[in-house]
């Protein structure tokens, strides 16, 4: 029996019934449809956050005071609250080959006035560093110079949003005054907006030099982070180890339990996408069982098929049909089902998840693996749940088949 | 099967129909010889070849596919034999004129003909394959008496126009008294085996008559 022969029975059996095909067809199209969909939001998840914390900076360190205690992640370790970070730890890490730029970083919550609007949000006491280790810019203005933050000077940098809070859309906040914990500060700039990342909106954000922030608004001279700038991705470890080892003898502290923790952006990034890789798994599993009802569906059909053309079966024996004739014919027809399936199921899933990038706005990343996996799966579900009917219509005995009632 | 040139019947009681064709199909417990071979060793790939090239069924109820032109339904064999697809259509059109039916109904849906012609249909379909016999398991069985004739005369015109043979089972002896050869079987054993003194000859070769 020849391939094309095997087509056009195929296609003559599946259109013969044309609506048990559908309805077959339509279980297989939900389950790969779900399956695309949902991990298409998941990955898009991952991909969202994978890019946020990318644009936080590319080949970050963070040094932040405290510990960390293994195991319990970066969330619960009432970092801030230590005070074990200081201005010549500075000193020390730019020492360190390797190191493309240092910004060390002081953070609070402070009340912010400007006419008659009041905003409380974070303000952050940076160098001129801060700008290219987080990946900044100013979308108007200029941001902190090496000089303000000599003479102490009481300038400020907004976060768009701030600004907007502030004073308003479309007005321009460069030069104007605005008060921050009821110290004058002159608006010098507005950053660009880079939306949400993570835990940090770098958008609802103050930025004034980094020795006003130590003197005038907090007070001491402990640092809440310090951000470092790695030159290549290679050298990362190597920075990490050296930037620890260092501290921990400027400190001198028990190298067990040191009073600072370095977090790369790869753990981060890790702990994220643990968490997103699970949500993915789940989804997928869900979607994954409608997948095998659809499977079973196609066996049920193909068992009905079997039984209804029992007579058939027995005459294309007693003409000439191999048992490999009737088996591949069988096989195609259930194969047939869930190719047919899976390209419609494709289509459904990619129209969902754009459907939902749309209407939700959550991003959606559709990978050619996933389309792949869900071809590759429907059409082995099409053979595993194929081949028992296909085998049994093989087998059956010419001459019961032909009088069978 | 020395006397292959024969148009014979075996007449058998209802219950033992098709034990003949019985034997052919499932594994036979005895040797049995045909064509030179003895098809109780054979494989059913073996025995498939068999059906395919050698043998023609011709049955009760005819057994077309319903959804099927009747050209489709002739081609069927050939499909298996691994034909091209010209050839089928040939040899499909070669096998209708031989079982007499009128070229108008060829495209046709096989469920769309009377009795009659869907067994002509049937028999095109086991004559495409030039058999050298042709077994017809009670092919009047479901015909009225004027169709049965029809069909008859089919057969006899393919014994003496292209000399083919036929085993014909049946257990009406008017319509065995058409063949040349009666062998009466009862209970599984032959009672009676003998040429047919008045032979029943259906001179009304009219093709399109219905």
């Amino acid at each position: 029996m020849k391939v094309q022969d095997i087509f056009q029975e195929t296609y003559n059996a599946l259109s013969a019934n044309k609506a048990r095909s559908g309805l077959t067809i339509l279980g297989i199209v939900i389950g790969i449809g779900s399956v695309i969909a949902m991990v298409s939001i998941g990955q898009g998840a991952s991909g969202q956050i994978q890019s946020s914390i990318e644009g936080l900076g590319s080949n970050l360190l963070t040094v932040m005071p405290g510990v960390i205690q293994p195991g319990r992640g970066i969330v619960s370790s009432g970092r801030g609250s230590a005070q074990t970070l200081k201005n010549e730890d500075i000193e020390v890490l730019r020492q360190i080959s390797g190191v493309a730029y240092i910004s060390p970083e002081v953070q609070r919550r402070f009340q912010i006035v400007a006419g008659g609007n009041n905003t409380n949000s974070t303000i952050i006491g940076v160098e001129p560093d801060y700008a290219p280790v987080r990946n900044i810019s100013p979308g108007a203005g200029s941001f902190i110079t090496e000089a303000q933050v000599r003479s102490l000077g009481r300038v400020a940098v907004l976060g768009p949003t701030v600004a907007q809070d502030l004073f308003g859309e479309g007005n321009d906040p460069v030069g104007k005054t605005i008060r921050i914990n009821r110290v004058n500060f002159k608006v010098i700039g507005v950053l660009q907006s880079k939306g949400s990342a993570g835990f940090f909106n770098p958008d609802d954000t103050v930025f004034v030099p980094l020795t006003t922030m130590q003197k005038i608004l907090v007070g001491d001279d402990s640092l809440s982070t310090i951000a470092i700038s790695v030159q290549s991705k290679d050298l990362m470890p190597q920075v990490q180890e050296e930037a620890t080892a260092m501290l921990i003898a400027k400190h001198r502290v028990d190298p067990q339990s040191p009073d600072f923790s370095i977090v790369s952006q790869a753990d981060i990034l890790g702990t994220l996408t643990q968490v997103t890789d699970t949500f993915t798994i789940f989804l997928a599993a869900v979607a994954g069982i409608s997948l095998i009802v659809g499977g079973i569906g196609i066996m049920n059909m193909m068992l009905t098929t079997v039984t209804e053309r029992t007579r058939e079966i027995g005459l294309r024996k007693a003409i000439g049909a191999k048992k490999k004739d009737i088996s591949m014919q069988f096989l195609a027809e259930a194969v047939a089902l869930t190719f047919l399936g899976g390209a419609a199921g494709v289509a459904l899933g990619w129209t969902i998840s754009f459907l939902v990038t749309s209407f939700t706005g959550l991003v959606t990343q559709v990978s050619l693996q996933a389309v792949i996996l869900a071809f590759g799966v429907s059409a082995a579900i099409g053979i595993i749940f194929g081949y028992y009917p296909a085998r049994r219509a093989a087998s059956l005995n010419p001459i019961e088949a032909l009088r069978y009632e | 099967m020395e006397n292959l040139w024969q148009s014979w019947v075996l007449l058998v009681p209802a219950n033992q129909l098709s034990c003949t064709s019985s034997v052919v199909w499932i594994r036979p417990q005895a040797e049995n010889i045909f064509d030179n071979k003895d098809i109780s060793k054979l494989s059913d790939n073996e025995l498939a070849d068999i059906r395919m090239k050698k043998i023609g069924f011709v049955f009760q109820s005819f057994n077309l596919l319903p959804r099927a032109t009747v050209l489709r339904n002739v081609m069927l064999p050939l499909v298996y034999a691994g034909i091209s697809k010209e050839e089928r259509e040939n040899q499909a059109r070669e096998a209708l004129r031989g079982a007499t039916l009128p070229e108008d109904f060829w495209n046709h849906y096989s469920n769309q003909l009377s009795g009659g012609m869907m067994q002509r249909v049937a028999i095109a379909r086991a004559l495409v394959n030039n058999p050298m016999l042709v077994l017809a398991d009670e092919p009047t069985g479901n015909l009225d008496t004027k169709t049965g004739e029809m069909v008859l005369d089919t057969f006899q015109r393919l014994h003496q126009e292209q000399g083919r043979t036929i085993v014909l089972i049946t257990h009406e002896p008017y319509v065995a008294e058409h063949a040349e050869r009666i062998i009466n079987i009862r209970d599984g054993s032959i009672v009676e085996d003998g040429k047919v003194k008045n032979r029943r000859v259906i001179n009304n070769h009219n093709h399109n008559a219905k």
